[in-house]
């Protein structure tokens, strides 16, 4: 038998790729929680598996449905940061941005939310005071309403002073079906603003890096810009924000779901030098790194300058660029033109993204 | 942020002295970086390529294969000048039988381990820390062996054992916290102390038969403390070039210009690209720091290398209150490599990452079999995350 060559060996690891996920683990670890492979193994293998519907099966960001003569957008999260107040916000008006941004992005108005507390023994008042008085001014900046709720204590040490599940509902009101398996060859993805500003914010404000900025989180809701975008292209293919994961991890969905390829120009993606300074002495990728006020959206390629113009004419949007391309070959992955003038895989992240030693 | 970025039980302020101002750490990378110098760098090293001859070189440390792969260096060689990733990723190189040692002291009734984030996810034969951290060890992330001492101070009723890894580049910082931990009289404090040296290593594979290099792309950072003499013996008994280069990638090109331009003229020398940060004659306190704490093995393991005499470092007895070795009988089984894994010739340069029977299939970063694939810097995991791409492919992909 003669050795495989490189190329064979590639196709191989390809079609392994595309096997079903697995969990063989006994345990969950912080990986399932990452947002990266081994969560979407969890999410197929075991949820998907247990509760399949065509409503869950496509894995949107949010479920779309009709009730009667309209159809509804409908999303659940669930917010752990620590800690729990940080620059630019705190744990309460990240719970309501991240459910109303699920919902936003599916081109729906975002109108109710749910708000579940888990709390732990001895939390102090005055600091849930703090996250509901910023879930309340969050709520009002939407445009949406907190109109159930439930609040759980558990004893001490059994939960890290507080929890907040948010779920929402949105009702779709312009014919748009925005779809992760929806680009095509020759699309543009575009982002909305500069990546990575939470997620550095949030490792910084933890104090144990000895590292000091003037970042803040990019926490807000993203409404309005999601309807600029559908007004400057009414064929946008696909919306998401880039939540847990980062840029990186919509991408690989999007080119995955699509089975297209995803090719961003490294040059183009818009970093703060903040963001890129803290994130090379960390060792870890921006594009790796949560944003909770921005989206990558996939627009046909003759519409990616009116949709950028659009979105640069609203305050959120000042920092939106066009940053790759939708390609045919090789489906389901996503390649980076590297600034030095090479290109690189970019891949799901596997585990934490933990910095290197060395 | 859905998610904590770090787990959750990672240490609050570690870093003694103010905190450091980020928006200047990019001010001198971009030129490091530019597109069009990658260009004419890359031109002279086609230039240097005598017409049908094959070079191979081997980048020893695991900081230059990840930059190689981020920033596709490769795409800009010409096909006679072949990268050859070597063993010097700290991680790559621990045996399953020093994690599974790690896990048993980590198991011991109120024992905090601390490791760097890299080791997480190393496997061991019973699973990684990851997976023990699971089944309820404490075991935390450290950023510097100093957080593992500070945690101790604060755990006074815990004993606190650092897993520490690492060339000579991170061999100083685990001597000053031993040295630290001695003058403070702490003594729940300890190391598991997996320190390794480059230069036997290196001996190692100079030996080896199947050797297929032309000249070597010499460890930026463990020079930084070594200094460049003691590679002196590859150039002049070896016949082989070397010249120790930093992290960026034009970093990475111009020490493959020189090491071109050394077999051009017929030289073999040691050569310094990296004269902005190593001094030839290295940073002598931080080696005497080594040298007070700790001293040479016998002999120790290698991932994929075998046993190597003189290769590691141990604590002195003098500071055997911080020897984790000495403060439990640990089970030190040795710990067979399982047989599908080719790390060891991976590690020796002999085969390329996806010339592994493994590679991508069995073997992949969410499941390494290898440590190889674990690491950021580990050869496999660059090439799958980054490189596992042909360049034609890419080309096409690029036209769109």
């Amino acid at each position: 038998m003669s050795e495989p060559t490189e190329r064979e060996v590639l196709e191989r690891v390809d079609r392994v790729r595309r096997r079903r996920p697995r969990v063989t683990d006994e345990r969950i670890t912080l990986s399932h929680g990452s947002g990266g492979k081994a969560t979407h193994a969890l999410v197929e293998a075991l949820f998907v598996e247990a509760f399949r519907n065509p409503i869950l099966e496509p894995l949107e960001d949010q479920a779309v449905f009709e009730v009667g003569q309209a159809r509804l957008a409908f999303t659940t999260d669930s917010f752990v940061v620590s800690p729990l107040f940080f620059p630019g916000g705190d744990i309460g008006d990240l719970a309501v941005n991240g459910t109303v941004n699920d919902l936003a992005v599916s081109g729906a108005r975002p109108l109710y939310l749910s708000a579940g507390l888990i709390l732990e023994e001895g939390f102090p008042v005055a600091d849930l005071r703090r996250i509901v008085a910023s879930m309340a001014a969050a709520a009002e900046r939407a445009g949406v309403q907190v109109v159930t709720g439930d609040t759980k204590v558990v004893e001490r040490g059994k939960a890290d002073s507080c929890f907040i599940n948010t779920a929402g509902i949105g009702v779709l009101e312009r014919d748009v079906r925005l779809s992760v398996s929806a680009a095509c060859p020759g699309d543009a993805v575009i982002v909305s603003g500069p990546v990575g500003d939470h997620g550095i914010t949030i490792m910084l404000a933890r104090g144990e890096l000895g590292i000091s900025s003037d970042l803040r989180s990019d926490t807000a809701p993203l409404t309005d810009l999601v309807g600029l975008v559908l007004e400057a292209a009414p064929q946008t293919r696909f919306i998401r924000d880039a939540t847990r994961g980062g840029v990186a991890t919509i991408c690989n969905e999007l080119a995955q779901a699509s089975q297209v390829a995803v090719v961003l120009d490294e040059r183009a993606i818009p970093v703060r030098p903040e963001v890129r300074g803290a994130a090379e002495i960390l060792g870890i990728d921006p594009l790796y790194v949560a944003c909770e006020g921005r989206f990558v959206a996939a627009v046909p390629g003759e519409r990616a300058e009116a949709v950028v113009a659009a979105l640069r004419g609203h305050p959120q949007g000042q920092g939106a660029a066009v940053i790759g391309h939708v390609a045919a070959e090789p489906p389901g992955l996503v390649l980076v033109d590297t600034a030095f003038g090479g290109t690189r895989i970019l891949d799901m992240l596997v585990g934490d993204p933990l910095p290197r030693i060395c | 942020m859905r998610d904590r970025p770090a787990p959750p039980d990672a240490p609050t302020p570690a870093t003694e002295g103010g905190p450091v101002a980020v928006t200047s750490a990019m001010r001198f990378v971009d030129e490091f970086r530019d597109r069009d110098t990658a260009r004419a760098v890359a031109a002279r090293i086609a230039e240097l390529c005598e017409p049908g001859r094959r070079y191979g070189f081997m980048e020893i440390c695991g900081g230059h294969t990840h930059t190689i792969y981020k920033h596709g260096i490769e795409d800009l060689l010409p096909e006679a000048v072949d990268l050859v990733h070597g063993p010097g990723c700290p991680v790559c190189v621990i045996p399953m039988g020093r994690v599974d040692d790690a896990i048993w002291i980590a198991e011991q009734e109120g024992v905090i381990l601390t490791s760097f984030g890299d080791l997480l996810r190393v496997p061991g034969s019973r699973g990684s820390f990851l997976e023990a951290k699971a089944r309820g060890c404490d075991i935390r992330m450290v950023y510097s062996p100093l957080d593992s001492l500070r945690i101790a101070r604060e755990n006074p009723d815990r004993r606190v054992v650092f897993m520490a890894i690492g060339f000579e580049t991170t061999a100083p910082s685990t001597a000053v916290t031993v040295l630290r931990a001695a003058a403070e009289g702490i003594s729940n404090f300890s190391v598991l102390c997996n320190h390794v040296s480059i230069i036997p290593a290196l001996r190692a594979i100079l030996a080896a038969s199947d050797l297929r290099v032309d000249g070597f792309i010499g460890p930026g950072h463990v020079s930084t403390v070594i200094g460049c003499e003691p590679y002196r013996f590859i150039a002049e008994r070896h016949g082989r070039p070397f010249v120790v280069a930093g992290f960026e990638p034009l970093d990475i090109l111009q020490s493959i210009q020189m090491l071109l331009l050394q077999l051009h003229e017929g030289r073999s020398e040691v050569e310094n690209q990296y004269t902005r940060v190593v001094s030839w004659e290295g940073n002598r306190k931080a080696v005497r720091a080594i040298e007070e704490v700790m001293e040479p093995r016998a002999t120790f393991e290698w991932r994929g290398l075998g046993w190597i005499p003189d290769s590691a470092l141990q604590l002195r007895k003098e500071y055997a209150a911080f020897d984790a070795e000495r403060a439990w009988e640990v089970p030190a089984a040795r710990v067979a490599d399982p047989r599908a894994c080719q790390c060891g010739e991976v590690l020796r340069g002999v085969i390329k990452p996806w010339q592994c029977r493994v590679f991508g299939t069995a073997c992949t970063p969410e499941a390494p079999i290898g440590t190889c694939m674990v690491s950021s810097e580990g050869a496999c995991a660059a090439y799958y995350n980054f490189g596992r791409f042909s360049r034609p492919r890419a080309a096409a992909a690029r036209r769109g």
